[in-house]
């Protein structure tokens, strides 16, 4: 990409990072097509975070919203990062995993129906711990039966980006698309400095941070099925031709052996380098993908 | 964590309704909808106490000019006065779009 190209999309994208979870999600529906669900003037809100002197948002921070993508039926469910983090808490995961269930439900009636999930998420929300887990793993097991009938697809953008247990229902999920500003990671950096030691992973070293949970190097390893600019425009189309391409022949989760022979074969008496990984788990898929 | 209720006059009626802005740091989330009769109730909860007289005065200034009968909830987490107002605002100019 030429200098020059890249000044002119600079300033003629409209950025999806900017765009707060409500508008991410109406963004990604055929024009005119969507409607929320249980929006913030329903006021399902957390009985949990008032308690404990944390001021409630009246949608919990999970915007969910029905229309068509590519002619299709489909719904978006969008966690909002800026809204504690976008963790889950009871009512937050609990919208999730029903919305979910209802396009399950909706696909074994006949109704041809897939998923959108933006994660934007530390995951589990910490002032409601057990029913934070609870419902991720009820998402988890919504994620495994919708995934049969339709796709589900994950989008994660940024800055957020997505850890903890939804970094799993990430994992789940029939396509994941990044952007390169995005992160992906079961254990947050800061997590594993805590926990390790800063030998092992320095927290403030954000050039290190991107080099291993970033959208370009989880491209490149096969961990996520596109890798898009941060422009709204690329990002919708991105996500129509998932949508139009349906369930994937074969899930990356459902390729035990694959990926346990590679951790198996991963010589870990010896530091790796991110580059260095990045070759030996570049995969012929990533690359075919590759615009 | 603290409740604030305050109450204004209204004279005109308005139709729709309108949410902006995240209970992010430094931000807060406004819901107005439309309410019968001619008076506009504000309910408020802040995760930051002992700002009572702050939100008074920054609510006052505001309905020195608007006048509609709505009903408003904000839920804030630690904005500042600007913020509120330009929060505000923005609901305002959504809910008369």
């Amino acid at each position: 990409m030429s200098d020059q190209r890249l000044g002119a999309n600079f300033i003629n994208r409209q950025s999806f990072i900017e765009l707060d979870a409500r508008e991410r999600a109406t963004a990604l529906f055929d024009a005119g097509t969507s409607r929320e669900l249980v929006g913030p003037f329903d006021r399902v809100e957390s009985p949990w975070l008032e308690q404990q002197g944390v001021t409630p948002q009246e949608d919990d921070g999970c915007v969910v919203m029905k229309g068509k993508i590519a002619g299709q039926a489909a719904v978006v469910i969008a966690l909002e990062g800026a809204f504690q983090g976008g963790s889950l808490g009871e009512v937050s995961g609990g919208k999730m995993a029903a919305a979910l269930d209802l396009a399950s439900a909706d696909n074994v009636k006949g109704i041809s129906t897939s998923a959108v999930i933006l994660l934007e998420t530390g995951g589990v929300r910490l002032q409601e711990a057990n029913l934070g887990e609870a419902a991720i793993a009820e998402i988890m097991a919504a994620i495994l039966v919708l995934r049969q009938h339709a796709p589900v697809i994950c989008l994660t953008a940024g800055t957020v980006g997505c850890f903890g247990g939804m970094s799993l229902a990430a994992g789940l999920c029939s396509y994941v698309v990044m952007t390169r500003e995005a992160r992906l990671g079961m254990n947050g950096p800061e997590v594993i400095e805590q926990e390790s030691g800063v030998d092992e992973f320095d927290s403030k070293d954000h050039a290190l941070i991107w080099a291993i949970d970033g959208g370009e190097q989880r491209y490149a390893t096969g961990l996520a099925d596109a890798l898009i600019e941060d422009d709204t425009a690329q990002i919708a189309d991105a996500i129509r031709q998932f949508v139009s391409k349906g369930v994937p022949a074969v899930h990356r989760s459902s390729q035990v052996e694959l990926y346990r022979d590679r951790i198996a074969t991963l010589d870990t008496s010896r530091q790796w380098d991110p580059a260095e990984f990045r070759v030996l788990w570049a995969t012929k898929s990533s690359k075919e993908d590759k615009k | 964590m603290e409740h604030i209720e305050l109450d204004y006059p209204a004279k005109r009626k308005i139709s729709k309704k309108a949410h902006t802005g995240v209970v992010g740091s430094g931000d807060l989330e406004v819901l107005l909808e439309p309410a019968n009769g001619d008076s506009t109730h504000v309910s408020i909860r802040t995760s930051v106490d002992g700002f009572g007289k702050t939100w008074k005065a920054v609510l006052d200034r505001f309905f020195t000019t608007y006048d509609g009968a709505v009903r408003i909830q904000i839920n804030d987490a630690g904005a500042t006065p600007g913020n509120v107002q330009l929060r505000l605002a923005q609901a305002v100019e959504a809910s008369e779009r």
